[in-house]
């Protein structure tokens, strides 16, 4: 599989949920929270640089015209990252689900023949037990009272079938093994990459709006 | 939520500072927090994490009686400086 084939789902992953998680800033339930998870939302975006860098590489190019250059349709994210999630039980639905989908997928990627992935996934993996530590001490924190387990309970299920998609093959059925104690529906049918949520677009455009809009050849 | 009061450490061997404050919903909120504010950019190779709570604060200091050689406003020490300087030169 080429690089382009195996990094570009996931680079596009991270971006995407970087730009969505970073909706938080300034609005986040409390003030410390609100520079912490701006920092996992920046982050996210740094692995992204960094997995389009080793496409880039091997493709000719670079990061920022893989990141802001290609129409929406040439995206391969997945579903579960485009969506707006103005609900803080929805998003941390959502970033738990991704963390332990993404565990999985870098755990993969260490494996990789390629030493170059393989370093960078361990680099990633190092930042990441960050982000899983986060998302699981709000997932804890939001199971813990009547009416924030209902919210994320309700989030969970919502959140399910596109975070399925996240994983495809053995990894999404690892991806199941490690979530059996959320008691998920296991006949969920996953929204699968490249079924778009129809709010690409609109995050799509706010993304690349200075790239686009600033004169050829600008630098930065 | 509970307060928490960072002190920082910026080098091995070196004397913690107090840094800062935040709220955090626990102990384990407030290593990440702690993390965040204080340590990401390598500015510290230690944190002391103190819930404001186990703090004992003292903040009144009786002196009723004016005895000010207890302070160290109390001596004149110019004046003890110059004389010592004298004896050593003479």
């Amino acid at each position: 599989m080429s690089r382009a084939d195996l990094l570009l789902p996931l680079a596009d992953d991270e971006l995407l949920l970087g730009w969505r998680n970073s909706e938080w800033t300034g609005i986040a339930p409390f003030l410390e929270e609100d520079v912490a998870f701006s920092s996992i939302a920046q982050n996210e975006i740094g692995h992204a640089r960094a997995l389009y860098q080793l496409v880039a590489d091997e493709l000719g190019g670079t990061a920022d015209e893989l990141a802001f250059d290609r129409s929406p349709g040439e995206y391969r994210c997945a579903p579960l990252v485009q969506l707006r999630l103005p609900d803080w039980a929805d998003t941390i639905a959502r970033h738990y689900l991704y963390e332990v989908a993404d565990t999985i997928r870098i755990e993969s990627l260490k494996g990789s023949a390629d030493a170059a992935i393989a370093g960078l996934a361990a680099k990633i993996d190092r930042e990441e037990a960050y982000h899983r530590m986060h998302a699981e001490m709000w997932l804890e924190r939001l199971l813990a009272t009547e009416d924030s387990r209902a919210r994320l309970r309700a989030a969970l299920a919502t959140i399910w079938p596109s975070a399925l998609g996240l994983l495809d093959g053995e990894l999404r059925d690892r991806f199941r093994e490690r979530t059996r104690d959320l008691e998920l529906d296991a006949g969920t049918v996953a929204v699968e990459r490249g079924e778009q949520t129809g709010e690409l677009e609109e995050l799509w455009e706010e993304m690349t709006m200075v790239r686009r809009s600033a004169p050829a050849g600008a630098a930065w | 939520m509970d307060v928490y009061e960072v002190f920082r450490q910026e080098r091995k061997g070196q004397a913690f500072q107090h840094a800062g404050s935040f709220r955090a919903p626990d102990q384990r909120f407030a290593e990440m927090y702690a993390r965040e504010f204080y340590g990401r950019r390598g500015e510290s190779v230690a944190l002391w994490i103190v819930p404001r709570d186990a703090i004992q604060p003292i903040e009144e200091f009786v002196d009723e009686l004016n005895r000010n050689y207890h302070r160290v406003d109390g001596y004149s020490l110019k004046e003890k400086l110059r004389e010592a300087r004298a004896r050593v030169s003479s």
